[in-house]
C-alpha cells in the first residue's frame, strides 16, 4: 500500500475521521465541503497534528499516536501541491523550482530541473516572478517544485480550483502523465465528480 | 550654510550614537516582534506594553531607570564593572543606550507588522519541500519581512537622533562624548547671542529627520505596491 492512514482530529467542534489504505496510482478523496479533507491532507503532509491514528506512507511511519511517533514535515519527503500555488513570492520560478531540490539529499533526488521543465513545458518561465504567473502557469510551477523536491508521493488539495476553466485541460494531462509515466502515488482532493472521474484510479470519501 | 568644525563633531557624534544603537538593538527588535507576532505565551500583552512604555512615559523616568539599572550601583551597571571592567555612565555607549530604548517601540511596531503580513501557509509550503524551521526562518520569513526590517530600522534612527529627556539624565550633557544634537541646541539656547549655531544644528535635525521619514514612506508605498502584485 502506498498510503495507509487512520486519523481522527478534532477541529473547534467538528469531528475529523479518516481511514483508508491506498495504492499505488491516484487516489481521489471526496466528500461534503467541511468533511475534512483539506485537514486529512494536512495531517498526511504533517502540518496538522492527529489527536491519535497512524500514517504511513510507503511503508514508512509517518505519524503513530500510539507509539509516539511524529515526523515533522521536513523529513516526510511528501509534495504538497495546495490550490493557491503559493509560490515563493521573492524568488523567480527558477528558485522556486530549486528550493527543494538542493534541500532534498542527492540519493532522494529523482528527476533534475531540465527533465521537470521539459516534462512540464515552463521552460519560458524560468526566469519570471510568481506575480507575473496566471494560474494555471504558477501551478505547473508549484508542480514542477513538488516534484523537484525528491518527494516519494504527492499531495495535491483542489489543484484545479483556481484556474480557469478553459486552462485545465493542461494540468489535468500533466497530473495524468505524473500518474502513468512516472507512477508517484498520489492523494488527490477535489469535490468536482468529473474532475474524480477522469483521475482517480481509486475513490475514497471522507466523512459522513 | 556652513557648519563650524565643532557642528561637525556634533554631528558625527549624533550619527555614532544613534546608529550604534539602533543596529545593536536591531536584533532584538526582530526577535521581540517576532514573538509579539507569532508567539502565544502567558504575559503576551504585558510584554508588549512593556516594550511600548518608552513611547508613553516621560523621557526623563526612562534616563533615570536606566541610572538605576546601569549606575554604578546598579544590578547591571556592576556586572559590566565586575565582569568587564566597563561603565557606560558620562560615555557616548551610555548615550546609545538611552538613543536605543526609546528607539524600541517603534522598530517593534514597524517589524510586527511586517512579520504578520507574512503568509504562514507560503512557510507551510517551504515546509513540505524539505525546510526545517530555521532555514525556512531565514530563507522565508526574514527576506519577506525585510522591508519592515528597513522601515523600522530608520524609523528608529530618525527616533533616536532627536532623542533628550533619556539621555541628559542619563549621561548627562558632555561635549564630545555626550552632547548630541538636540543636548547641543538646549545648550547653545543656554547662552546668549549663539542664535546661529542653534539655526544651523536646528537646520541639520530637521533634514535628518525629514530624510528619514521620506526615506520610511517611500519603502512602505513600495511594499504596499509590490504586496498587491503578488495576491496568488
Amino acid at each position: 500500500m502506498s498510503f495507509e492512514v487512520e486519523v481522527r482530529r478534532t477541529l473547534g467542534d467538528r469531528m475529523i475521521e479518516a481511514c483508508f489504505a491506498a495504492p499505488s496510482g491516484l487516489t481521489v478523496l471526496r466528500g461534503v465541503s467541511g468533511a475534512g479533507k483539506t485537514s486529512v491532507l494536512n495531517m498526511v503532509a504533517g502540518l496538522l497534528t492527529p489527536d491519535q491514528g497512524r500514517i504511513i506512507v510507503n511503508g514508512q511511519t509517518l505519524f503513530d499516536g500510539a507509539a509516539g511517533t511524529n515526523l515533522p514535515p521536513h523529513r516526510r519527503r511528501l509534495g504538497y501541491v495546495f490550490q493557491d500555488a503559493r509560490l515563493f513570492p521573492h524568488m523567480r520560478v527558477r528558485g522556486n523550482l530549486l528550493y527543494g531540490y538542493r534541500l532534498a539529499p542527492v540519493d532522494d533526488r529523482w528527476m533534475t530541473l531540465d527533465e521537470v521543465v521539459a516534462f512540464l513545458g515552463i521552460a519560458p518561465l524560468l526566469d519570471r516572478w510568481p506575480r507575473s504567473l496566471s494560474g494555471g502557469e504558477a501551478q505547473r510551477v508549484a508542480l514542477g517544485r513538488a516534484l523537484l523536491s525528491g518527494a516519494r508521493a504527492l499531495l495535491m488539495d483542489e489543484p484545479l480550483a483556481s484556474i480557469d476553466p478553459a486552462r485545465r485541460s493542461g494540468i489535468i494531462e500533466a497530473i495524468l502523465r505524473i500518474r502513468n509515466e512516472l507512477s508517484l502515488p498520489m492523494l488527490y482532493v477535489t469535490h468536482d465528480p468529473a474532475e474524480a472521474e477522469q483521475l482517480a484510479t481509486q475513490l475514497v470519501t471522507i466523512g459522513g | 550654510m556652513l557648519l563650524s568644525d565643532a557642528d561637525w563633531e556634533i554631528v558625527r557624534l549624533s550619527l555614532k550614537v544613534s546608529l550604534a544603537g539602533v543596529i545593536v538593538i536591531l536584533p532584538f527588535a526582530f526577535m521581540l516582534a517576532w514573538l509579539l507576532a507569532r508567539g502565544r505565551f502567558p504575559g503576551k500583552l504585558l510584554l508588549d506594553a512593556a516594550i511600548h512604555l518608552p513611547l508613553v512615559l516621560p523621557p526623563v523616568v526612562i534616563g533615570w531607570l536606566l541610572l538605576l539599572a546601569l549606575g554604578p550601583a546598579g544590578p547591571v551597571g556592576a556586572l559590566l564593572d565586575r565582569w568587564f571592567g566597563v561603565s557606560v555612565m558620562f560615555r557616548w555607549t551610555g548615550a546609545a543606550i538611552a538613543a536605543a530604548i526609546m528607539a524600541l517601540p517603534l522598530m517593534v511596531r514597524a517589524m510586527r507588522l511586517s512579520i504578520e503580513a507574512v503568509d504562514r501557509r507560503v512557510e507551510d509550503a517551504a515546509r513540505t519541500l524539505g525546510a526545517g524551521p530555521g532555514w525556512c526562518f531565514l530563507t522565508i520569513l526574514l527576506p519577506l519581512s525585510l522591508p519592515g526590517i528597513v522601515t523600522g530600522f530608520i524609523l528608529g534612527f530618525a527616533r533616536s537622533i532627536g532623542e533628550f529627556g533619556a539621555t541628559i539624565t542619563f549621561v548627562s550633557n558632555i561635549p564630545g562624548e555626550t552632547q548630541t544634537l538636540s543636548l547641543a541646541i538646549y545648550s547653545a539656547l543656554q547662552v546668549p547671542g549663539s542664535d546661529a549655531a542653534v539655526w544651523r544644528l536646528a537646520l541639520v535635525s530637521v533634514a535628518l529627520s525629514l530624510g528619514a521619514l521620506v526615506a520610511s514612506e517611500a519603502l512602505s508605498q513600495r511594499q504596499r505596491a509590490g504586496r498587491s502584485g503578488h495576491v496568488l
